[in-house]
């Protein structure tokens, strides 16, 4: 219980408000930017769970966002890490403002809110953690894309299906140790 | 420094909540978010949307300028700029060059934006269908639907009556093939630069709303194809620093019809005036 309450209290950030600005600035410019990695790496929340994605989880969500736990971030440690530094409540996954996991563990997609048709922005965001992560692999094109880019994506056909229920659909995070890209719905993928 | 102020004066819940807003903003560019705009020490109309953006933005190494109708120093974009100096403790400029988060009211500078700044807007009504059907409930319904008919309506009846699309500023334009978006009132020569390397971040506060247009986005101004969109400006030559390509103001000079042109982004006119440029009344840069 010692242990569990330690684990809880420690990994926060030190300095919230500058700390926050500047990864909240990370986490817009890799929104604004799909297929850019930048580094995300101020938080040390339990294992499994990466510093981008903890870093990410303590700047974004606060009471107001019910957070969905998936797979082996579903733990005691990783509970009380989130309630203690934010608030945020764990939900299910159909009532989830935010989910993280592994990509396998948040599967099925369709689980998550898309949005109503008036209200796109009732969507979901799902942080999802991989083991590598690199400007290889499934050509990017939209909004925020010169020409194209290119990241290496779980599974590019779901989010190329993602991305035909435009304006509705989920966005995307991708978090890999204390590194952070994403992917919103407006992007069009192919297969690099 | 003492600290008076949490970093950037807004409590934390309530950056994130803006800053959770700006994201689905990116998502879905040109689509308004609603989000819960708060009280600021400043009355409505003087930017509290873009401050509010500004705010959930800043971080401590930022450079940060702020331009009125594209001057520096009117009142408004001077108490906006010493209240992030007081409050977030930013360093400030008034070149553009050297900023990394600009706020505006009603202009893009003439400079080209890079892909490290940030334009904050100030907008006032953020919806370009509102004057044209005041119910919210309709229009959220119109853009949901595409259903942007009534706004070429609204532009033919400007041809039929004028010769010519008459809508000068805050000139509608659709982003990304789907939103119809408001620009915000800046003047329609501003439009085309509309599509910038830099992140465009719209903050409108009475109306509790904000919208993003994320770098390189395709954004078209609405036209028709035998009366194609034309940016305008003043067909004069700015007076102090003779420029052709920049946004004029007119300013009257006395009461015998007198007048002078000058380029409306004060930063611009000052670097062209310091590199020896003189407009037919400037003077010689000393």
């Amino acid at each position: 219980m010692t242990a569990t309450a330690t684990t809880a209290i420690a990994g926060g950030f030190s300095d919230p408000a500058i700390e926050s600005a500047r990864a909240f600035r990370a986490a817009m410019n890799v929104m604004a930017r799909p297929g850019e990695i930048r580094d995300l790496d101020m938080a040390r929340p339990p294992a499994p769970l990466s510093a981008a994605a903890g870093t990410l989880l303590l700047t974004l969500c606060d009471p107001e966002t019910g957070v969905h736990l998936a797979g082996a971030c579903d733990s005691a440690e990783m509970r009380g890490w989130l309630a203690f530094h934010t608030g945020a409540p764990v939900v299910s996954a159909d009532r989830a403002g935010f989910a993280v996991g592994r990509w396998a563990d948040l599967l099925p997609l369709d689980r998550f809110r898309i949005g109503t048709p008036e209200y796109p922005d009732r969507s979901a965001t799902l942080i999802v953690e991989l083991e590598a992560l690199q400007q290889a692999g499934a050509s990017l094109r939209g909004p925020g894309i010169k020409d194209s880019a290119a990241l290496s994506l779980p599974d590019p056909a779901a989010l190329a299906g993602n991305a035909m229920l435009y304006p509705l659909g989920l966005d995307f995070f991708f978090t890999c140790g204390g590194r952070i890209a994403a992917l919103p719905r407006s992007t069009q993928i192919s297969e690099g | 420094m003492t600290q008076d102020y949490n970093f950037a004066y807004l409590d934390e819940q309530t950056k994130r909540m803006i800053r959770r807003a700006i994201l689905k903003g990116l998502a879905v560019p040109g689509y308004q978010v609603p989000f819960a705009s708060r009280e600021m020490p400043m009355p409505y109309g003087w930017g509290t949307g873009g401050v509010q953006v500004s705010a959930a933005t800043l971080t401590p190494e930022d450079t940060f300028k702020v331009i009125d109708q594209g001057s520096d120093d009117t009142t408004n974009a001077v108490s906006i700029r010493k209240f992030f100096e007081k409050t977030a403790g930013v360093a400030v400029t008034e070149e553009t060059e050297k900023a990394s988060v600009i706020q505006t009211r009603h202009r893009i500078p003439e400079a080209a934006l890079r892909e490290d700044q940030i334009l904050v807007y100030q907008v006032p009504i953020p919806e370009p269908l509102r004057f044209l059907e005041p119910r919210e409930t309709e229009t959220r319904k119109m853009h949901s639907l595409q259903e942007y008919g009534l706004m070429h309506v609204k532009l033919y009846e400007d041809i039929s009556q004028h010769g010519a699309i008459a809508t000068a500023y805050a000139y509608p334009v659709r982003v990304s093939d789907r939103y119809v978006m408001d620009p915000s009132p800046i003047p329609k020569f501003d439009n085309p630069k509309l599509e910038m390397a830099a992140i465009q971040l719209f903050g409108a506060g009475r109306e509790q709303r904000i919208y993003a247009v994320p770098p390189y986005t395709k954004v078209v101004s609405l036209d028709f194809e035998d009366y194609p969109f034309e940016p305008t400006k003043a067909d004069h030559a700015c007076d102090l620093c003779g420029a052709e390509d920049s946004y004029l103001d007119e300013v009257i000079l006395d009461d015998a019809g007198n007048r002078m042109f000058v380029c409306s982004d004060t930063d611009y006119c000052r670097s062209r005036r310091e590199a020896g440029h003189v407009g037919r009344l400037g003077e010689e840069a000393a």
